[in-house]
């Protein structure tokens, strides 16, 4: 079963590219905040781990997640 | 602040008045006829109008929408519920679901409160929405207010679309698949019989959204899931009046005797007035038309595949396949703006459209062919003012 540190590990390889600051990504992280992302790349990022991990994420957990932890949270409660 | 985060939009409109440059809220003048008129001050082909058929000012929807008028008055003043339902409502009703041969249909104020009142009433808290990546905004906004889970699948991929409704495992009997017929941006037609066959495999409930391709496709013009040869595996269609029928409004047909009792619970349609009498009445009438007169939908189709191909021949990067949505992507949003501004002093109206609205982050000059466009015009919308200095060449997507 995929835990929280499975999801986070694979956010941070797939943000490599997009992190045009050079930040050091960590839990605390935020997507559009620090990292920028669109709100088209948002959901780019969302297809990405749905495809890694076999899963459907529903919009409906988006508005509540901010940082890279939030959303490897929101996963794991979801596999639960 | 409440209005910081307006702040953006404030920026962009602000480039854009710099550049002399209003292509959102165009103002027409004057309408001289169903494809041209005088915007911002300039005689226009009218090519970004959604008018496939020309029927906004065909003779017989204008009399048709003046003599109920006189007959009605100019509007119910009351929701469906109440005081606003005349005859002509349910007389429409009735037409529009023998044109789809089912029989039951509701008829809403606009297009919008259709799809988004649907999306919002056919499933609630525990059922699923699974909808094409690329649904109009209307979609969207009914599939948050219906408090279902909302899940995308990509774009016109029906692998995906099994891939999630393989997960959802017993809960795909919960669960509304929403796709359109042509969509809006890009002009591209929803792989309906495949989406059929996973629907099969897999179960679920489908909602087509037609408002593109009614009066385009399918032999009798009843749109994409006719042409597909897939009606009867459907359970709602949803259409407006704002396209090929030329007049505002919005419907969803049904072979569910269900869809009576759902009524009832559509907000968007409770808790507004009724449309118009006339608007009512010149739909009729442009029902009847659609349906008397193929061959506006043959003309229609001759207008956009030569189109399609005028621009393809010029290397524009066009959508996949010929549709009355003819767009060309640009990458670069000056650029966009540029040509859009080439094309109005060329004397051609497009519509652009910036991100999010559109399905990436291109900018999209986006025709809409009639058939009641000329050659003329026709050709005339082959972007001749893309050549024009400063605009050419194109960086292309």
């Amino acid at each position: 079963m995929t835990e929280y540190q499975d999801y986070l590990d694979f956010m941070y390889s797939l943000l490599d590219g997009h992190n045009k600051d050079n930040l050091v990504l960590s839990e605390t992280t935020e997507l559009v905040a620090d990292i920028g992302l669109s709100s088209l790349e948002v959901m780019e990022f969302v297809e990405k781990i749905e495809d890694q991990f076999d899963i459907s994420i529903p919009l409906n957990i988006l508005p509540d997640v901010y940082t890279l932890g939030d959303f490897a949270r929101k996963l794991d409660e979801l596999d639960a | 602040m409440l209005f910081e985060k307006f702040d953006y939009m404030a920026r962009f409109q602000a480039e854009l008045n710099a550049q002399d440059v209003i292509p959102f809220g165009a103002v027409t003048e004057k309408i001289l006829s169903a494809t041209e008129a005088i915007v911002n001050g300039r005689k226009v082909i009218l090519a970004g109008t959604n008018n496939y058929l020309g029927l906004s000012f065909d003779p017989r929807c204008i009399s048709a929408a003046q003599e109920a008028a006189g007959k009605w008055g100019v509007g119910t003043t009351g929701s469906r519920l109440a005081n606003g339902t005349f005859l002509e409502h349910q007389e429409l009703e009735r037409e529009l679901a023998a044109f789809h041969d089912v029989n039951h249909s509701i008829i809403f104020t606009t297009g919008f409160a259709a799809t988004m009142g649907m999306c919002a009433t056919l499933v609630g808290p525990g059922e699923v929405l699974l909808l094409d990546a690329d649904s109009h905004a209307s979609i969207y906004a009914g599939a948050q207010l219906s408090g279902a889970e909302i899940i995308r699948f990509k774009h016109n991929d029906p692998e995906d679309l099994a891939r999630r409704l393989r997960r959802l495992g017993d809960r795909g009997k919960q669960t509304l698949i929403v796709v359109e017929g042509i969509y809006s941006m890009l002009g591209d037609t929803a792989p309906l019989q495949e989406i059929a066959a996973v629907k099969r495999e897999y179960g679920g409930w489908l909602f087509i959204d037609e408002a593109h391709s009614m009066g385009v496709l399918g032999t009798h013009g009843r749109g994409a899931a006719e042409a597909a040869g897939v009606e009867s595996e459907v359970d709602f269609i949803a259409g407006t009046f704002s396209k090929s029928l030329g007049a505002t409004g919005g419907y969803c047909v049904s072979r569910h005797p269900e869809l009576e009792t759902i009524r009832y619970c559509i907000r968007s349609y409770i808790f507004t007035a009724s449309s118009s009498p006339m608007m009512v009445a010149c739909t009729r009438k442009a029902l009847q038309i659609l349906q008397s007169e193929p061959a506006l939908r043959r003309q229609l189709q001759d207008n956009f595949n030569r189109l399609y191909k005028g621009l393809q021949s010029l290397g524009l990067p066009i959508g996949p396949s010929p549709s009355p949505v003819v767009a060309v992507a640009l990458e670069d949003r000056t650029q966009a703006i540029n040509c859009w501004n080439a094309l109005m002093e060329a004397g051609v109206y497009v519509n652009l459209v910036v991100p999010p609205a559109s399905p990436s982050t291109n900018f999209l000059l986006r025709n809409s062919v009639s058939a009641a466009h000329s050659s003329i015009s026709v050709s005339a919308c082959s972007f001749p003012a893309m050549a024009a200095p400063g605009v050419w060449p194109l960086k292309l997507v």
